[in-house]
């Protein structure tokens, strides 16, 4: 059964207070690897809300009338990850074909999104928590945006303490890792607003 | 990089001068959140410990099988193959830390350090000596995470392995048990390890 949550409330939650980043750890690698570079950090986000969005919906789907009713819930794993790598495909074609400009904003990044542990982990949240289809699209979009604002608040910090004196040991990323912790910290604030899941 | 292919070399490098974690920074988008206990993290380790090494022999086994073009999926689908055993196992011998893992066994499919193993090492290496680098990379990847569960769980829950250790007196710290500890931990850890390797390298 689908848990009774109000739109609104999940969409907000999954920006902020169970932030998929900063609550969760999901999609660190690129997040710092990326992080260095402002204007990859902003195409990568778009790319990774886009395609957050239409996975989750289409794995709801694909969980929901195939997986289930042949009770082959188990191989959901290699169903999920077949789904977002052939959906990154399909996209990167479409969007090459449609719209040059978004291609070269998103281009190169679509590739990095399939091994992407966000996107799998949404899907698999999706699952685990029982969300119907609604809930599943909006908590897709909603941690697609909490990720893309988390990238860029850090790549915006991390300008800073590039230049800032940080001891030779934590420079890199020691000194990342201290700022991620900041904001998750900043992030819990959130927490008293709203019911988190 | 890697300039040693015994087995006691890649041992060396794969604990130490090039651990995932310390050098590479890979691999902890899965790991991290369940290490506010030392009981979930030993079995989440073992678990990646097993898929990694079990996957760098397939993938090392079968590599001229595979067409270059598609190798990254192909790689990929191998991995959530023992993943999807680990958890099956799991399920079946520990309901309860299944439970409290939750997707996270899952996510190791898409733990960076695997496919970096197995796309840099077992895809030009030979079978037994691939899964040797599997398993060896996995245990430097697992005592990272355990030092960060002692310290979490021992400062957060005042216990080792569930068993209480400090006395009743002692002030919890909640941070511990939340997500930004985690960072924290790393981040120091990070800065001892430099630390001493710069030491040694300006001997």
């Amino acid at each position: 059964m689908a848990p009774d949550i109000s739109p609104f409330i999940l969409f907000f939650a999954s920006i902020f207070t169970s932030n998929i980043l900063l609550a969760n750890f999901l999609g660190m690698c690129s997040f710092i690897s990326v992080s260095k570079d402002y204007n990859s950090s902003n195409g990568l986000g778009m790319a990774v809300t886009f395609v957050l969005t239409i996975t989750t919906a289409i794995n709801w789907l694909v969980y929901n009338y195939i997986l289930v009713p042949f009770e082959i819930e188990y191989l959901r794993y290699i169903v999920f990850i077949i789904v977002i790598a052939a959906t990154v495909q399909v996209l990167e074609m479409i969007i090459e074909r449609v719209s040059m400009n978004l291609y070269m904003a998103l281009g190169i990044f679509l590739p990095l999104i399939t091994v992407n542990c966000a996107i799998l982990g949404v899907a698999l949240f999706m699952q685990l928590r029982d969300y119907n289809f609604i809930q599943s699209i909006i908590f897709g979009f909603g941690s697609g945006l909490g990720w893309w604002l988390a990238i860029m608040a850090l790549a915006a910090i991390r300008k800073k303490t590039d230049r800032a004196p940080v001891p030779a040991g934590l420079k890199g990323p020691g000194i990342t890792l201290i700022t991620i912790g900041f904001m998750a910290i900043a992030f819990m604030g959130f927490s008293g607003m709203l019911a988190v899941q | 990089m890697m300039a040693n292919n015994t087995a006691r070399g890649i041992l060396k490098d794969n604990l130490w001068t090039n651990n995932a974690i310390f050098v590479q920074i890979l691999g902890i988008c899965s790991t991290l959140a369940v290490t506010n206990k030392l009981e979930n993290t030993l079995i989440m380790a073992i678990g990646v410990i097993l898929v990694m090494g079990f996957t760098n022999l397939t993938v090392s086994i079968i590599k001229s099988l595979i067409p270059r073009k598609v190798r990254m999926i192909v790689q990929t689908l191998i991995i959530s193959f023992y993943v999807i055993i680990v958890d099956i196992i799991l399920k079946a011998y520990l309901p309860e830390i299944s439970r409290a893992l939750g997707p996270y066994v899952g996510l190791i499919i898409t733990n960076c350090i695997i496919m970096g193993r197995a796309e840099a090492f077992a895809q030009s290496n030979k079978p037994v000596i691939s899964f040797w680098d599997g398993i060896t990379s996995g245990a430097g990847y697992m005592y990272v995470l355990l030092i960060i569960a002692f310290v979490r769980e021992l400062l957060g829950f005042g216990t080792i392995f569930g068993m209480n250790v400090l006395p009743e007196s002692f002030i919890k710290w909640t941070i511990m048990v939340m997500p930004p500890s985690a960072f924290f931990m790393l981040a120091i850890l990070i800065w001892v390890f430099k630390g001493i390797m710069e030491k040694k390298e300006a001997k």
